[in-house]
C-alpha cells in the first residue's frame, strides 16, 4: 500500500508554503527529522523500526517514492519523522530526487539522517556529501553492517565521523540494533548538544577563488546560512529554481514558531 | 530574517554571470568529480576489506538467475510454481468457507423471518447482497492468503530486483528507460503505486512511456480474477492428467501477454508520438537478504490481502445495489439490465465476451476486484439456479448463461489489457498534470483489449470452439 501524507511535490511552492508546512508538520513535536539516503538502504526499515509504523518494505531500489511520515518520542521530547524518497544524488534531475532536495532545502528539518549502505559505502557518500552541504545537522546511520561483516567489509564508525565531522551511528535495522544509539544521536544533533562541523568537500584553488568572489553578494540576500557554499555552486551553475528560492527569500532559516525550540 | 532588496538580487544576479561565464561549462562536471573523489579519499580510509567467500555465493546465484539462457526460464518456472501452490492450496480452504458462510446465511434468513421481515427485504438482503459478499469472499480470501506471501517472500529475498534487470534489455530495445523494469514489475502489486514509482525516470519522454503502459500487467485486483477463471473454467476443458498444471499455465500466458503489450506499445510509443534518445542509466542489484518471514506474512496479509478484499467487498456492496436496481427496473416487460446487456451484446460478442460481462466491465471502472463479484450478481439475478454448494457450481451458474471457454480466454485478456481502474487514472492524472496523457492511458489499453480479443475470439471461432 502506497503511504501519503502531504504532497510537497509541488514545483515551485513559495517559502510561505514551506514555512505553514515546516509548522503543520512540527504540529504537536518538538522537532522535524528527515530520513534520507540512496534506495534500498534499509530506510524504510528504520522509519518502522523509529515509529513502529509497518511500511511495507522490499528488497529493491525504488520502493519508496512517495513519502511516509511518523514519530517517536525520546527524553520526553516528541519527534516528527519524515521518510524522504531514496535518491543517489540531489542533483534534482528526477522528480524523487527534487523532491527530497527541496525538502531538506526548503523545509528546514532540525535534523536529517542520512541512511547508508556499509556495503557499497564510496557511493553512498556522494549524497552524503552533498547533504552535508545543504544542511549542517547530520546524523549518519551506518546501516547494514552485519550485511558488511558478512562480506568482508569492515567500515570504522569512528573514523568516518571524524572525516564526515557529524556522528556515524552503525545499525542493524532489521533487527533492531544500533536504533537507541542513533535516537541518541539524533536528539543530540537536534537539541545543540552534539556540535557538528560537517565536510564540505574539497574543490580546486580557481573554483574557491570564483565562489569567494559571490559568496559576499549571496550573504547580502540571505545571510550567513551554513548552505552559503552550496547555495553559491547552485548559482553559478545555473540552477533557476534555486535563483527563485532566492526571490522569494525561501532560503532563509524559518522563524521557529515552537517555544520548545529556541 | 534577511528580507532581500531589488539592488541586492541584481548585484549578486550580475556577479553571478560575469563570475560564472568562463566556468559554466566545466563547472557541473568539476563538481560532481569532486564529490566523487572526496567519497572515494573518506570510504579508502573507514573501510577495511577482507577475503571472504560468502559474497562469491551471491554472484553466482546472480550468474544463474540472470543468465540469458536461464533467466527466462527460471522467471516462468518460480511464477507458475507459486500459482500452482496458491490453486491446490486454496482449493479446500475455499469450500470450507463457502459452506460455513452459506450455513450462516440460512441463519440469517431464519432470523429475519423470526422478526417477520417481508420476503423482499430477506431476498434482497440475504440471499442478494450477503451471498454476493460470500462468494468474493470465500472465493477471493484463500487464493490471496497463499499468492501473497509468496509474491511478497520473492521481493523480499531480492529476486523482483533481478527480474527487472532480465527484462531491461527489452526496454533498450523498445528505446524506454531501463528503470521501466522496475516499475513494470511493481505494477503487478498494484498499477498506482507503479505509476507513482515513475517519479524516479528523469525523462519526461521515458516517464510517459512507463505511466501510459504500466497497465498491462496484471495487479492485486485482477490476480485473483485470473486465477478463478483459470481454474474453474479452463482447467477442467482439459483432460484430468493435466488440468492442475494447465491452470497456472494459463495464466503464466496471460502474464506474459501483458508483459508483450507493454514492451510493443512501449516501442510503438517510443517510435512516434514519444520519441527521443534513450537514457543511460545503471541498475543496482540488491544483496540477496533472508526474508523477514513473519514481516512478510503481516504486511502482505494487511497491505494486499485484506486491501484487495476491502476494495471488493466495499464497492461490491454499491455495484450489487446498482446491479440488483438493474435487475429489478422494467422497461417494456424487459430488465433494465438485459436491455443494457442486449444493446451492448453484438460488441461483446465480437471480441469473445458477452453483454453482462461488458456491462460488469463499466460497473468495475471505480475496482477491478469487483468484475467477478458484479457478473455473479448479474447471473444470479436472471437465472433459475439459487443454491450453490460449491465452487465449481459456478461454473453451471456461468454455463446457463452461455459463458463458454472462449468467453473464459477473452475475459482474462480484456482483463489484463483493459484501461486501468479509477484509482490508477487518478494517479496518472496527479503524475502527468495532463488531461491528454491521462485520456491516452485509458484510450490505448482499451484499444489493445479490444484489437487483442478480437483476434483471438474470431481465431477461437475459426477453429470450432465456442
Amino acid at each position: 500500500m502506497m503511504k501519503e501524507g502531504i504532497n510537497l511535490d509541488a514545483k515551485s511552492k513559495g517559502h510561505k508554503y514551506y514555512q505553514e508546512k515546516h509548522e503543520e508538520l512540527e504540529k504537536g513535536h518538538d522537532y522535524l527529522v528527515a530520513l534520507a539516503g540512496n534506495p534500498n538502504t534499509g530506510k524504510s526499515t528504520v522509519f518502522n523500526a523509529l515509529t513502529g509504523l509497518r511500511q511495507h518494505v522490499g528488497n529493491w531500489p525504488g520502493k519508496t517514492v512517495a513519502r511516509a511520515e511518523g514519530s517517536f518520542k525520546y527524553m520526553g521530547k516528541r519527534y516528527k519523522l519524515i521518510d524522504l524518497p531514496g535518491t543517489y544524488s540531489l542533483l534534482a534531475t528526477a522528480t524523487d530526487e527534487e523532491i527530497a532536495r527541496n525538502f531538506v532545502l526548503f523545509a528546514h528539518p532540525d535534523v536529517v539522517v542520512v541512511v547508508v549502505d556499509s556495503t557499497t559505502l564510496e557511493r553512498n557518500l556522494n549524497l552524503v556529501l552533498q547533504i552535508l552541504e545543504i544542511c549542517n545537522r547530520v546524523v549518519i546511520c551506518l546501516n547494514l553492517v552485519d550485511e558488511a561483516t558478512r562480506k568482508g567489509v569492515n567500515v570504522n564508525a569512528e573514523q568516518l565521523s571524524i572525516d564526515l565531522g557529524v556522528p556515524v551511528v552503525p545499525t542493524v535495522a532489521n533487527v533492531g540494533k544500533g536504533l537507541d544509539d542513533l535516537v541518541e544521536a539524533i536528539a543530540g544533533v537536534a537539541s545543540g548538544t552534539i556540535k557538528t562541523s560537517p565536510r564540505h568537500f574539497a574543490l580546486k584553488a580557481e573554483i574557491r577563488e570564483a565562489l569567494n568572489e559571490v559568496v559576499p553578494y549571496v550573504k547580502k540576500v540571505v545571510g550567513d546560512v551554513p548552505n552559503i557554499r552550496w547555495i553559491t555552486m547552485r548559482l553559478l551553475e545555473g540552477d533557476a529554481r534555486i535563483r527563485e528560492a532566492l526571490e522569494n527569500g525561501e532560503l532563509t532559516p524559518l522563524a521557529k514558531s515552537n517555544p520548545a525550540v529556541k | 530574517m534577511v528580507t532581500p532588496t531589488e539592488t541586492e538580487l541584481k548585484e549578486l544576479f550580475e556577479k553571478v554571470e560575469v563570475v560564472a561565464s568562463p566556468i559554466r561549462g566545466s563547472l557541473h562536471d568539476y563538481i560532481v568529480s569532486s564529490i566523487y573523489a572526496d567519497a572515494e579519499a573518506i570510504a579508502s580510509k573507514a573501510v577495511s576489506k577482507a577475503e571472504v567467500s560468502e559474497s562469491d555465493l551471491g554472484a553466482r546465484i546472480d550468474r544463474i538467475l540472470t543468465s540469458r539462457t536461464l533467466g527466462f526460464p527460471i522467471m516462468i518456472a518460480l511464477l507458475m510454481a507459486i500459482l500452482w501452490i496458491t490453486i491446490e492450496g486454496a482449493n479446500i480452504p475455499s469450500q470450507i468457507l463457502m459452506a460455513g458462510l452459506l450455513w450462516l446465511e440460512d441463519q440469517f434468513a431464519l432470523l429475519f423471518r423470526w422478526f417477520g421481515a417481508p420476503a423482499w427485504l430477506e431476498g434482497v438482503l440475504v440471499h442478494g447482497t450477503y451471498r454476493g459478499l460470500a462468494w468474493v469472499v470465500s472465493v477471493m480470501l484463500p487464493p490471496m492468503a497463499i499468492f501473497f506471501p509468496l509474491f511478497t517472500l520473492l521481493e523480499d529475498v531480492g529476486y523482483l530486483a533481478r527480474v527487472a534487470f532480465n527484462i531491461d534489455r527489452f526496454f533498450e530495445w523498445a528505446g524506454a528507460h531501463g528503470k521501466q523494469g522496475i516499475t513494470m514489475t511493481m505494477g503487478f502489486g498494484c498499477n498506482a503505486a507503479g505509476v507513482t514509482s515513475c517519479r524516479s525516470i528523469g525523462s519526461p519522454r521515458e516517464r510517459l512511456i512507463a505511466i501510459l503502459t504500466n497497465n498491462f500487467v496484471p495487479c492485486n485486483g485482477r490476480w485473483p480474477l485470473l486465477i478463478l477463471i483459470a481454474t474453474i473454467f479452463v482447467a477442467p476443458t482439459f483432460p484430468l492428467a493435466i488440468s492442475s498444471v494447465i491452470a497456472p499455465f494459463i495464466i503464466v500466458i496471460m502474464t506474459l501477454i501483458g508483459v508483450l503489450a507493454t514492451f510493443i506499445v512501449s516501442a510503438l510509443l517510443s517510435r512516434t508520438i514519444l520519441r527521443g534518445e534513450p537514457s543511460f542509466f545503471v541498475l543496482e542489484m540488491p544483496s540477496y537478504r533472508r526474508p523477514q518471514v513473519l514481516r512478510v506474512l503481516y504486511t502482505s496479509f494487511i497491505d494486499r490481502t485484506i486491501r484487495v478484499l476491502y476494495r471488493a467487498v466495499v464497492w461490491a456492496a454499491p455495484a450489487g445495489a446498482v446491479t440488483w436496481i438493474l435487475g429489478n427496473t422494467y422497461i417494456s416487460g424487459e430488465t433494465l439490465m438485459a436491455y443494457l446487456a442486449d444493446i451492448l451484446s453484438p460488441i461483446g460478442l465480437l471480441i469473445g465476451l458477452d453483454g453482462v460481462v461488458l456491462l460488469a466491465f463499466i460497473i468495475a471502472i471505480p475496482a477491478n476486484e469487483i468484475i467477478i463479484p458484479t457478473i455473479i450478481m448479474s447471473y444470479m439475478g436472471t437465472s433459475m439456479i439459487t443454491e450453490l454448494e460449491s465452487m465449481f457450481e459456478l461454473r453451471v451458474l456461468f454455463a446457463a448463461q452461455g459463458f463458454t471457454f472462449v468467453t473464459a480466454i477473452c475475459l482474462m485478456l480484456f482483463s489484463v489489457l483493459h484501461y486501468p481502474c479509477a484509482t490508477t487514472t487518478h494517479t496518472i492524472l496527479r503524475e502527468t498534470r495532463s488531461v491528454k496523457w491521462t485520456l491516452l492511458s485509458n484510450l490505448i489499453p482499451l484499444a489493445v483489449a479490444f484489437t487483442v480479443c478480437f483476434v483471438v475470439a474470431q481465431s477461437l471461432y475459426a477453429l470450432g470452439f465456442s
